[in-house]
């Protein structure tokens, strides 16, 4: 088993800090992760710890489902609580994960070989757990399935123009796009575990995975035209699924809501909080699998001066938001932008502005962009931020609506909070489970990479 | 004509350099196997271009169409439902469900036209059996020819790959 030295980033090729890497070193170095290396107490009591809070989110949702959603603090004025605060979290998590990859696949930029994988599956992970939220919302989870058009003894039909209905739409189309694209992804790294793997259940699951790929001179060429495309409409694709999430709130009448800036303001949310998401997993993948030959500071300043730029223009999208509030003029507007600043949730409000435009201008200095500590940390602060500001979009609106009278609080209670912390559990279960069965790294990139570095 | 023969290299550039040496030299290159893409070998082997994407625009378009008019069928035609006044084919509203399941069409037929171009799912194959094949996959590079010509007129495909710097040279399937 060869392990590539590390050394200190190289100039001359930053991507890969290594002296010397063959495409045969930067294979072992991810397949036998997988194949040969067992997972370490590490990686059990990580599975056991992230196992509990997924036996806790099963007894929430079996608690939810028995007693319906009055377990939640949700009431009569704020009928929005966590779970679409969660749902809009996840899901823009798993927004920014494919536009990582598809961007930077896109724009050529190589350094994306080291993160892109897993990226992707961040993305379908963090999809499938958003998806679950609406579902746990609609008071009847068991009549999810009306959403669907198809023939029925009431002969009823979706309404098409309820957001719900997008939501459903926008959801399966992007999760099921997402796992093609994961998959496709895989599809030549598949066939090296394949033809490395040792025992014959490996050999078997991931050959028949492989589908018999032979690398020839053909197969890339229709894999890159395809993986390129697949790319070109995942950009779009994740700009109007997230979108939609926007419409859930713009679509409505209420202040603070109906805005025109909400789809793309949420797209940007959805980028800031997914890289920042992305990061502080390269540090977790960087040190859990021993990669720091191929995962380099650079990639931290990288993604850094992309969170700086993703928390610039948050910043100019609250700025907006202010402003039109005053400009347009409408009371309630104006009196929900005195709420914002000093009504009951202001110290949140005050701290999401503090995690998500203030402390992320840190990353204008090199020293802190190339310290991996600092951006693990401000990325953390950042998704803190994010969630803050997801809830409290529906607490200050629902909170201080037209209706004086009905001005409520939202208190949350322990199934607010299970439900708020279990998921992150189930994410980091799946997590867990993917590094041990694919390699989190596409060696088939990385050996390209390798020979574009003139290391190989 | 012979056996195809199968030559393994170390290096990228070595294959390529030996691609178009013997393709110089009249000989009939078949095929590589890489262990990442190498667009110069396009060129060199003419590969023709697919028509991946031809197929995911019309699966996309397809599906968006459909999506669109089942939208209108079910509340113009089938289920008329007049809310607030608003026009029964509310077509800007229409657009979102076909924009997302198009997209999600044109990545599935994709996937359909990508499978049948390449002719997989295809498990085994006969370049399997060639030794030290399932390093195509790791780290090195193999290339498939075929002589073609009078052996008198031409230097031999053998001595031909031998000279460009292959490592090994055999017989398909040995």
């Amino acid at each position: 088993m060869s392990v590539i030295a590390p050394t200190r980033a190289n100039p001359a090729h930053p991507w890969i800090a290594a002296k010397h890497a063959s495409y045969g070193e930067v294979t072992a170095l991810i397949a036998d992760p997988v194949l040969l290396r067992p997972a370490g107490w590490r990686w059990w009591v990580a599975l056991g710890v992230s196992g509990l809070f997924v036996l806790a989110t099963v007894v929430a949702i079996y608690v939810l489902f028995t007693e319906g959603i009055g377990v939640w603090g949700v009431n009569s004025t704020v009928v929005w609580g966590y779970a679409i605060a969660s749902y809009v979290w996840w899901i823009a998590i798993g927004s920014g994960g494919t536009l990582i990859s598809a961007m930077l696949l896109i724009t050529r930029q190589r350094w994306r070989a080291s993160v892109n994988r897993f990226a992707e599956t961040m993305t379908v992970f963090a999809v499938s757990i958003s998806g679950l939220f609406p579902i746990l919302h609609l008071g009847r989870p068991q009549y999810f399935y009306w959403l669907a058009p198809y023939p029925n003894t009431m002969l009823l039909w979706p309404q098409w123009r309820s957001a719900l209905v997008w939501d459903f739409w926008a959801i399966i189309s992007y999760l099921l796009f997402s796992i093609l694209f994961l998959y496709i992804g895989l599809l030549p790294d598949l066939a090296t575990m394949r033809d490395r793997a040792t025992s014959l259940s490996g050999q078997i699951i991931y050959g028949a995975l492989a589908l018999g790929w032979r690398g020839s001179a053909h197969h890339w060429r229709c894999y890159e035209t395809f993986q390129i495309t697949l790319a070109a409409l995942a950009v779009p694709l994740v700009v109007s699924v997230h979108s939609i999430v926007g419409l859930d709130f713009a679509a409505s009448l209420m202040p603070g809501w109906q805005e025109t800036i909400f789809p793309p303001y949420f797209v940007v949310g959805a980028l800031f909080s997914g890289f920042a998401s992305v990061a502080i997993l390269t540090a977790l993948v960087r040190w859990g699998l021993r990669l720091e030959a191929i995962i380099t500071i650079h990639h931290f300043n990288a993604m850094a001066k992309i969170l700086l730029l993703a928390s610039i223009v948050m910043t100019s999208s609250y700025a907006t938001e202010w402003f039109m509030a005053w400009y347009a003029g409408a009371p309630a507007d104006r009196s929900l932008l005195v709420f914002l600043f000093t009504g009951s949730y202001a110290p949140l409000y005050w701290m999401q502005l503090l995690f998500n435009c203030l402390v992320p201008q840190a990353l204008w200095f090199p020293s802190v962009r190339q310290n991996v500590l600092c951006v693990v940390l401000i990325a953390i602060g950042i998704n803190i931020g994010m969630w803050l500001e997801r809830i409290l979009i529906i607490w200050n609106t629902l909170s201080h609506g037209y209706a004086v009278s009905l001005w409520r609080l939202f208190y949350p209670t322990l199934w607010d909070w299970i439900l708020l912390f279990g998921p992150l559990g189930l994410f980091v279960f799946f997590f867990l489970c993917f590094v041990r069965l694919v390699p989190a790294v596409p060696m088939n990139e990385l050996r390209k990479l390798c020979r574009e570095e003139h290391v190989a | 004509m012979t056996k195809p023969l199968v030559a393994e290299f170390s290096d990228a550039d070595s294959l390529i350099k030996a691609a178009v040496h013997l393709k110089r030299e009249g000989h009939q290159l078949l095929d590589t196997f890489t262990p990442f893409r190498l667009p110069e070998l396009d060129g060199i082997l003419v590969v023709k271009p697919s028509r991946i994407r031809l197929a995911m625009l019309v699966g996309g378009l397809a599906m968006a169409a459909f999506a669109y008019f089942l939208q209108w069928y079910s509340s113009v035609i089938n289920y008329p439902l007049n809310v607030g006044g608003r026009p029964l084919n509310s077509w800007p509203v229409f657009l979102l469900v076909p924009f997302e399941v198009g997209m999600l069409a044109a990545a599935l037929s994709g996937l359909a036209a990508f499978l049948w171009a390449c002719r997989l799912p295809r498990l085994y194959h006969p370049i399997f059996d060639t030794t030290d094949f399932a390093r195509a996959s790791q780290d090195r590079f193999f290339l498939l020819a075929a002589q073609t010509g009078e052996q008198e007129h031409s230097a031999s495909l053998r001595e031909v790959l031998k000279h460009s710097g292959a490592l090994a040279v055999r017989e398909q399937g040995l």
